[in-house]
């Protein structure tokens, strides 16, 4: 008798066998391949022509013997102080706006968890709602908040507290606004939907056993709920990291972050190997945080089968 | 006790401010009858006039909607079989890789996908001729590749919920594989392949930033223009859009929500 | 294995109730050294097994035994990684579960939960491409049959766990399987709903005269329900045989203690004459007499160790000491009492310090206790009572 590794009876998933062709290789061209690429093209000389780089296919046509490997743009993206300076600056900016995301999240998650389940589901439609619209013109519409004749400063120099309006956009603030608010509902999401599992009965028994309510929510709540904190702050911090469009449109041109440094090596200078290796190394520092986002994801989904 | 309960509902209230304060700025001013974005000028529908009689918004609208149905359906079929795969097949070879590119694209920074999809398609061009031109093949692919995953990650969690022994019973009963596929399985995770079309239909009309790089000349979607004109500051007939499109949005989600309850109600209530 | 309790078969013997005690007989199920590995773990361990035709066959196990592999591997939702199942004397191995004359009811009854009632029991004559009329009128039948024709448009979140039940009972029957296989078809109801069920399935399979396979962890419920019953243990069968024999003719240790309740003497052969056995039990600090269930097995040797067994019921509790013909009698005191309504279980300390529970009818009507906490009693028992176990 051969025996069967598989425990389920195993010819009648064939088809799925087969069907899964299609969708694999599409991700090996579509989403492998690219980053192949984009690492070779790291490692490649820059030459001003359109494509701006050596182009690969003689590397793959002929061999090793013409692969030119050179390590001068890594050697460039570490050497120059500027880049050093953004990838630090753009860590800053998404560690404080994750930081302050978590700091309005959590007692607003912690509120809709505690709502009778008819509200709840209210006022969780309005944490979702915004997300269904336009990430683009969520971030525009703080341009018109924040501008220097926009509606905070009307409003501010009307009533009179300041006499000349105040610099919101174009700077770090906007910035910090722009974050915050584009990724308050990756935040609240995973937090509330730790929270909402939380066991009351073991509130009441720490009650029960002594605890006040502030030591109640230190002892149980906050510890129990770290899963869910976890997941909502890489779920901030990694996009936030690369984000592009809330520095380009609310930063000012002294807002240093990685995405829109990579978007002018590309588009203004057109030196491609070095906007590749840039874009490995903002990988290589993103690398932690996604394993350590994936582990807790693939954690959560074996404890909930 | 008391306090507690004051200061949550209070930080909570300023949250939803904070949430909608913004959209609903925008939905007033879409209306101002000034120029000067700020100043109320009164009540007017021009900046709509305006918005419709501009060819090019209407046509990269119209171009951002085709390649949101295309890439969102691919994207949902090719995701439901990668989830399926996933939940179903056990230990197969590829299984890690496949697990790693399907979550990658979750947490990829999009300006990556979009200079790594770029040199994918000039490498490809050079190599087989094809792509020609970049364009609305080429975003649909990009968006097709980025939505899957999440078409994979919503799909797959059903699926986890699944009690297998549906299909057990289904097969049990003489379905043969593909029949208890269409007959137990598509029925059984069809809110979340939904779901999943939902969201990459999003995904997609809202992407600028890989657009910006995998598009071509002739083929601006719709939030390539409006990053254009807001890149130059505030201009009221983005106003006007972006009215529409919160309107819309709004209404569909909420009705959305409103199907899904009353149905949940319907199935769970009334019942013995 | 099992004590030959029933007798030599002879010819002219009606067999219609004991088919598997007719030398003529062909099963309808034949499991040959049926085996399950998972990673050199195995869960079913070269299992040999006949099914006859109108059987009520229980398979009892705790979990983990390898009870519910078993019925995966029948119904064709498990491949065995060794060994052979054959329905009818066709080899069905390898058979995909789609293509195997059996059906099942799922511990969860797995009712497809958007498709009506009607829908689900209709679905699998659907796909043996019957024509619709027939189809309408087997699914009515059945219904009827199941009392469940009113709620025939209901979509099962709708329908009780009793009404759930039935429903996954027509769907598996109206295929007319040769074998129904119900995998802990009782364990979702509640107690009062699960004596009565037990009596309506085994009514219907009488009527339809289908075989049936039960898997349950319930003893009670094999003991019920079923013709023979086979107990399962790490994989492999302790013992195969009718409720009596499994309750009162354990072949092992294991099997007296997981059937019901039992005190167990650990206890020295002295000497054995005709079937008579002697023995010595330090623990109980008696001597003990049992007898050979066969005259004619071999008696075993001075200094062997054995285990007398001896149900609580089978145990005499009394004030006074019993006359004493053939009895085991045993003094001690009442160190536990617990009253059930219809019985009371005693727990008696011996002098030794063992502990015996007994158990009595309440035959009196009475408000005042029998015995009480600390008297004095004598517990005996008839030797013919007592089981003699190799351990």
């Amino acid at each position: 008798m051969t025996r069967h590794k598989h425990n389920r009876w195993d010819g009648r998933r064939r088809w799925l066998r087969w069907a899964l062709i299609t969708p694999y290789l599409w991700l090996t061209l579509f989403f492998l391949a690219p980053f192949i690429i984009i690492l070779k093209i790291s490692f490649a000389d820059p030459i001003m022509a359109l494509p701006p780089f050596t182009p690969l296919i003689d590397w793959a046509a002929s061999g090793l013997d013409r692969i030119q490997v050179t390590l001068d743009n890594y050697m460039f993206v570490f050497a120059d102080r500027y880049y050093a300076t953004i990838y630090l600056n753009s860590v800053k900016i998404a560690a404080i706006a994750t930081l302050i995301t978590l700091l309005i999240g959590y007692p607003m998650a912690y509120f809709i968890a505690q709502q009778p389940s008819g509200r709840r589901n209210l006022l969780l439609l309005g944490i979702i709602l915004p997300f269904w619209i336009s990430f683009l013109l969520r971030v525009y519409a703080w341009m018109g908040l924040l501008s220097s004749q926009g509606i905070i400063n009307n409003l501010l120099l009307s009533i009179g507290i300041i006499d000349k309006p105040l610099t919101l956009l174009y700077n770090d603030f906007a910035v910090y606004v722009g974050l915050v608010y584009s990724y308050l509902p990756f935040m609240i999401l995973p937090l509330y939907a730790n929270l909402e599992h939380l066991d009351l009965d073991l509130n009441d028994a720490a009650a029960d056993l002594g605890a006040r309510n502030w030591q109640v929510f230190l002892d149980i709540t906050l510890p129990l709920s770290t899963p869910g904190i976890i997941a909502g702050c890489l779920l901030v911090f990694i996009p936030g990291m690369g984000e592009f469009i809330i520095p380009a449109l609310l930063g000012g041109s002294d807002t240093l972050m990685i995405g829109r440094a990579l978007w002018d090596e590309f588009f203004i200078n057109r030196d491609w190997p070095v906007a590749s290796a840039v874009s490995i190394v903002l990988l290589l520092i993103l690398v932690l945080p996604m394993m350590w986002f994936q582990r807790s994801q693939i954690r959560q989904s074996g404890e909930s089968a | 006790m008391k306090n507690r309960g004051i200061t949550l509902l209070t930080i909570a209230a300023f949250g939803y401010a904070f949430l909608y304060i913004p959209l609903l700025s925008v939905i007033v001013y879409s209306f101002n009858d000034s120029r000067l974005v700020t100043l109320w000028g009164g009540f007017s529908l021009r900046w709509y006039r305006v918005l419709l009689e501009n060819e090019d918004v209407l046509s990269a609208a119209l171009l951002s909607l085709q390649i949101a149905v295309v890439s969102a359906t691919l994207a949902t079929v090719l995701g439901t079989l990668i989830a399926l795969a996933l939940n179903r097949l056990g230990n197969f070879t590829g299984r890690l890789l496949l697990t790693g590119m399907i979550t990658s694209p979750l947490v990829m920074p999009e300006i990556i996908t979009g200079i790594s999809l770029l040199f994918l398609f000039i490498t490809l061009s050079d190599w087989i001729g094809w792509p020609e031109t970049r364009g609305a093949t080429t975003i649909a692919i990009a968006h097709i590749t980025f939505s899957m995953a999440y078409v994979a990650v919503v799909v797959r969690s059903r699926l986890g919920a699944l009690d297998q022994s549906l299909e057990e019973a289904a097969m049990d009963l003489g379905g043969r594989p593909w029949r208890v596929f269409f007959d137990i399985t598509v029925p059984m995770i069809a809110p979340a392949m939904v779901a999943g079309w939902l969201l990459s239909f999003t995904l997609s009309l809202d992407d600028v930033v890989i657009a910006s790089f995998v598009s071509g000349p002739g083929s601006t979607t719709l939030p390539m223009i409006i990053f254009s004109k807001v890149r130059l500051g505030v201009t009221p007939d983005v106003n006007a859009l972006a009215t529409v499109i919160i309107v819309l949005v709004s209404t569909g989600v909420i009705i959305a929500s409103v199907i899904t309850r009353w149905q949940a109600k319907a199935n769970s209530g009334a019942g013995p | 294995m099992t004590a030959d309790t029933t007798g030599s078969t002879t010819p002219g013997i009606d067999y219609t109730d004991t088919p598997w005690l007719d030398p003529e007989a062909r099963p309808l199920v034949q499991l040959r050294g049926l085996t399950k590995r998972y990673d050199d773990v195995a869960a079913v361990a070269n299992v040999d097994l006949e099914i006859f035709a109108g059987e009520l066959f229980a398979i009892l196990g705790g979990s983990g035994s390898g009870k519910t592999t078993l019925l995966r591997m029948l119904a064709g939702f498990e491949r065995p990684t060794e060994g052979q199942i054959l329905i009818d004397g066709v080899d069905m191995t390898s058979v995909a579960p789609y293509d195997r004359p059996i059906n099942m009811m799922f511990q969860s009854y797995a009712l497809f939960p958007h498709m009506t009632v009607e829908q689900n029991v209709a679905y699998g004559l659907k796909k043996e491409r019957i024509n619709k009329a027939e189809i309408r009128e087997r699914v009515d039948k059945m219904l009827d049959l199941v009392k469940l024709g009113k709620l025939a448009k209901r979509k099962p979140n709708r329908l009780s766990g009793g009404e759930s039940q039935r429903v996954a009972l027509a769907r598996a029957l109206v295929k007319r399987p040769k074998l129904l296989l119900l995998d802990e078809p009782l364990a979702a109801l509640d107690k009062k709903l699960r004596e009565h069920t037990q009596f309506e399935l085994m009514n219907l399979q009488d009527d339809l005269g289908i075989t049936f396979v039960i898997v349950t962890h319930d003893q009670e419920e094999a003991m019920t329900l079923a013709t023979r019953i086979a107990v399962m243990n790490s994989g492999s069968f302790a013992q195969v045989g009718t409720p009596r024999e499994i309750y009162e003719y354990p072949c092992n240790r294991f099997i007296a203690d997981f059937v019901g309740n039992i005190n167990l003497l650990d206890a020295e052969v002295i000497s054995s004459a005709d079937h008579r056995v002697h023995l010595r039990c330090d623990a109980a600090g008696a001597e003990l007499v049992a007898l050979l269930d066969n005259p004619g097995d071999e008696p075993p040797p001075a200094g062997a160790r054995r285990c007398v067994a001896i149900r609580p019921e089978k145990i005499f509790i009394d004030k006074e000491p019993p006359s004493a013909n053939d009895r085991t009698i045993l003094k001690g005191i009442v160190l536990d009492l617990g009253y059930f309504g219809n019985l009371s279980i005693y727990r008696v300390q011996l002098p030794s310090g063992m502990v015996l529970q007994v158990s009595a009818q309440n035959r009196r009507r009475s408000a005042t206790r029998a015995l009480e906490w600390d008297d004095e009693v004598y517990v005996s028992w008839d030797i013919a009572s007592a089981i003699l176990l190799s351990e």
